[in-house]
């Protein structure tokens, strides 16, 4: 090497760095492109983004519609240009669509979509005249999965009580009907503002339940306890026999089955069907409880739901090896310190009814501009296989016979097929004090599945009143 | 009116820009005639004052300020005496490293002003006073030849400022980098980078064994290991890259390029696990969200800003740049993304990319292997520095807190910026000269 060579040849090293360096500066740019065509929409709707506040001063913000193209929530601009935001149904979308104020935020479906209701996609050239004529330009709507008619009756249903119903279709994960209650009027949520978040007033209207609240499973936990005993006896679960006597006892920890029924000798489908408290914690007391944290935590027990958007409580399951006995049993039957989100009970029924694939639970199916041009379209989303068709045929099988001879007779002979399990979660010191649960699903061949997840805070026994108001629901959507 | 004068700007400026980032390219095709060249550096010219004209316009129209007005007419007069005089004083000069130093000031002025106008004034007087330092650069370039015997002159003033930044320095935002001097912030990093492309040329001039070698790049990882300690990260990796990109030109093998890579990222793997303000830069890289409130908060204000102003951008003061922290430094790429534009900011980086390719273009044609490395490292400097900053503030890697160069607000770094460019100018010259006494024909530009 020295000063002779001949520079061309000296060059190649040359050439080998400039290519390098374009290389860099290509990709800078194609993950530039990549970011402000795929990935910018999701992260700018953030609350962080402060430049949402700006947009209100140019755009009108956009409706919220349902499937059915009910107008759930729009913006009014009077003749002086004061605009006000208007839910035409108040308290009867009030948590899933939530509100829009100035002083206190926002929720639901107006925080989630907020840049999508702040953007305009209208025809450019109506925007221009918009900016010659110095008006606001209208924003986009976000149309809903949501149906007007089920969450009519999913409210309807749940009368005076407190509590949630939450209606799902297993097979796309589309949220059809999410009602929550106590509720508030997001008319006036901010005149009434005080009032709704007063300390003394510890019912939290604001709180979603059906994604939010957390509740003791009940009975209907027994689907994962039945699931568990599947697992760990795949070749003689159908041997299993257990003779109820009403009660069971063990280490000096006794629990019996609900008013002092009596089973006699059941199998596990039997008690599955019968929901036999004794036979359930017999079970339990024979499980790995490290093997079910697993099952549990594999069904999104103690982790995030994979929901976007909604917000979301974590369920938590908590058994280990050193758990003591009446622990064990009372875990067995959803009782002990497992808690549960309506939604992630939802989430699980659906699953079962769909073969075994969870699917992600969403509620915006798309945007268009104010002329019904569709913008983006958010296509349902593949979770995952969290039980194998087999289990989930299992189980099917057992819900659907809860429904022609168990604790949920009340869905039988309907003109669809119902399948479900019912629970009364107890809470509290007070013996009898009980949330009334319901999950399940149902099939007719015109329709779309749907599944149900039913909780009437302090109603009593499952099959007295949720399962009611699962049938008015179902009534309902297969009218 | 004004706003529809507004957005009929934006959607002009993008196309004179977009305009002017072709003719960049272009000039690399048709470097056979002489007239047809000297047309695209005069509509160069051209588009380059109508975009500062239109920008200025509508930063007036917005704020009705008239020492807008005046600014701007010192820009005029200033962008109007840097390109004739680099005419006049030097008829070879590259004329495209002229046009995109002026090109890059002026956005660097438009958005800066737009951000914060004292600041943009101070910057235009750094600027002024540096280009006055710079012209003269060339002309020393060719006259004095014995800089390439002071390799050791550069190691110690590089290693010495160096040191007493690590000992002394300030603080800023973590990292140690400036020098406060009678009011005046110094930044010897910036000036460090030249002077240590000039040792490590020198010494790979002089020769090539093992020995020189292992010397060099002892004092080299030297440089590199006081930035890492002052916490200069992108000030490190930038001396770092510049290094093993030199050693493996000068000495043609690219073991020392794979081999250095990999060592470079061992280094990186170690650094990670030594220092926290490593790992505080990886997980604001990996998840900014999650981190939104403290790490991730700059890098996610940096995206809602990009993301927001959309391909065409929101309009010159019509965003909200000021919500990200350090903009006017670090962050500059993303205000100028999010008020003119996506598909502005992507003409930018070509600009920047053309400027680089016409730095290792003309190393390629010097026949003086000291000048071909330094305008290989000034080159690389200036190459790595912009990929940095870029794709720090996009989130492709990992933030380094490093400027853009002619665009950012600082002083040292724009002075530093200035006289590199007037080195490569003079190498320019230089091989101008050099081609004509030869006698040989042009090769023609392969990029």
């Amino acid at each position: 090497m020295g000063k002779k060579k001949n520079p061309s040849v000296n060059n190649r090293e040359f050439a080998v760095v400039a290519y390098c360096f374009i290389g860099l500066f290509l990709c800078c740019i194609g993950y530039f492109v990549y970011f402000q065509l795929v990935k910018s929409e999701d992260f700018i709707n953030n609350s962080y983004n402060a430049r949402q506040e700006n947009f209100e001063k140019t755009i009108i913000r956009g409706k919220i519609l349902s499937a059915d193209g009910e107008v759930l929530a729009e913006t009014n601009t009077d003749s002086e240009g004061s605009e006000t935001r208007r839910y035409p149904y108040s308290e009867l979308f009030s948590h899933i669509v939530g509100y829009s104020t100035k002083d206190h935020g926002r929720s639901g479906i107006e925080a989630w979509a907020n840049f999508n209701l702040l953007r305009s996609n209208a025809f450019f050239l109506e925007k221009t005249m918009d900016k010659v004529t110095d008006e606001k330009s209208i924003g986009d709507n976000v149309i809903t999965s949501l149906q007007y008619p089920l969450q009519q009756a999913a409210y309807d249903a749940l009368g005076e009580f407190d509590g949630a119903i939450v209606v799902m279709e297993p097979a796309t994960g589309k949220i059809l009907a999410m009602v929550s209650k106590p509720d508030f009027d997001p008319n006036t949520v901010s005149e009434n503002w005080e009032q709704i978040v007063a300390d003394e007033n510890s019912k939290s209207p604001l709180l979603n339940r059906a994604s939010q609240g957390l509740y003791p499973p009940g009975s209907t936990f027994k689907i994962i306890t039945a699931l568990e005993y599947i697992r760990q006896n795949p070749n003689d679960y159908q041997n299993y026999a257990y003779s109820c006597s009403g009660t069971i006892q063990e280490n000096n920890s006794k629990l019996s089955c609900f008013s002092g029924e009596v089973h006699g000798t059941v199998d596990l489908k039997r008690s599955f069907v019968k929901s036999c408290n004794t036979s359930f914690a017999n079970m339990g007391l024979s499980l790995d409880a490290d093997q079910m944290k697993k099952t549990c935590d594999g069904l999104l027990f103690n982790q995030a739901l994979p929901v976007e958007k909604l917000e979301t409580s974590k369920s938590s399951f908590v058994l280990n090896q050193n758990s003591s006995t009446s622990e064990v049993m009372e875990t067995s039957i959803g009782q002990g310190k497992t808690l549960v989100t309506p939604l992630h009970m939802l989430m699980i029924t659906s699953a079962v009814a769909n073969d075994g694939v969870l699917m992600k639970p969403y509620v915006i199916e798309s945007t268009q501009n104010h002329d019904g041009q569709t913008v983006k379209t958010y296509e349902s989303k593949e979770y995952g296989l969290v039980l194998t068709k087999e289990e989930a045929g299992i189980l099917r099988e057992y819900m659907r016979e809860t429904v022609t001879s168990g604790t949920a007779s009340k869905l039988n002979g309907m003109s669809y097929e119902a399948y479900g399990k019912t629970g009364s979660a107890e809470f509290g010191t007070n013996k009898g004090d009980s949330h009334a649960w319901f999950v399940g699903f149902a099939h007719r061949e015109d329709k779309a599945d749907i599944a149900v997840a039913v909780i009437v805070e302090k109603a009593g026994i499952g099959s007295a009143y949720a399962v009611p108001a699962a049938k008015e629901v179902l009534d309902a959507y297969y009218r | 009116m004004s706003s529809i004068f507004c957005e009929v700007s934006k959607y002009l400026m993008i196309i004179f820009f977009a305009l002017y980032t072709w003719e960049c390219f272009s000039v690399f095709q048709r470097k056979k005639t002489k007239e047809r060249q000297a047309a695209v550096f005069r509509r160069q010219n051209m588009l380059m004052f109508l975009l500062h004209f239109d920008g200025f316009l509508v930063l007036y129209d917005q704020t009705q300020n008239s020492s807008v007005l005046i600014f701007y007419g010192a820009q005029v007069i200033f962008f109007l005496i840097v390109i004739s005089s680099y005419k006049l004083l030097y008829e070879k000069s590259a004329q495209l490293l002229v046009n995109n130093m002026c090109m890059l000031m002026a956005i660097g002025f438009l958005i800066l002003s737009r951000l914060s106008f004292d600041r943009a004034v101070k910057q235009f007087t750094i600027a002024v006073g540096s280009m006055i330092f710079a012209l003269g650069i060339p002309f020393f370039i060719q006259k004095i030849k014995f800089v390439r015997n002071l390799s050791w002159i550069y190691a110690a003033a590089g290693l010495l400022s160096l040191g007493a930044v690590a000992a002394l320095g300030a603080t800023s935002y973590g990292a140690k980098i400036s020098f406060r001097i009678a009011g005046i912030t110094l930044q010897p990093s910036e000036f460090v980078k030249i002077i240590f492309v000039f040792f490590v040329a020198g010494m790979l001039y002089q020769s090539r064994s093992l020995k020189q070698i292992a010397v060099t790049t002892i004092t080299a990882a030297a440089h590199v290991l006081i930035l890492v300690l002052s916490k200069d990260l992108g000030g490190a990796l930038i001396f770092f890259v510049v290094y093993i990109v030199m050693l493996y030109v000068a000495t043609g093998n690219p073991f020392y390029f794979i081999g250095g890579l990999a060592g470079g990222s061992a280094a990186a793997v170690a650094a990670y696990k030594l220092f926290a303000h490593v790992r505080v830069r990886v997980v604001a890289w990996q998840d900014p969200v999650r981190v939104i409130e403290k790490e991730g908060y700059q890098i996610c204000q940096s995206l809602f800003a990009i993301g927001t102003g959309g391909w065409f951008g929101s309009g010159l003061n019509q965003g909200m740049p000021e919500k990200i922290p350090k903009v006017e430094q670090d962050v500059i790429f993303s205000a100028i993304s999010e008020e003119l534009g996506g598909i502005f900011a992507i003409c930018l980086i070509m600009v920047c990319m053309s400027c680089f390719l016409m730095f290792l273009n003309i190393a390629m044609q010097l026949k003086d292997r000291f000048y071909k490395l330094v305008a290989l490292g000034l080159g690389t400097t200036y190459g790595f520095q912009v990929f940095l900053t870029i794709g720090g503030v996009i989130k492709f890697i990992p933030s380094t807190g490093v400027t853009l160069p002619l665009v950012s607000y600082g002083g040292s770094s724009l002075f530093s910026t200035m006289i590199l460019f007037a080195i490569i100018q003079g190498f320019y010259i230089i091989r101008e000269r050099e081609g004509k006494q030869n006698g040989q024909k042009e090769e023609s530009l392969r990029q």
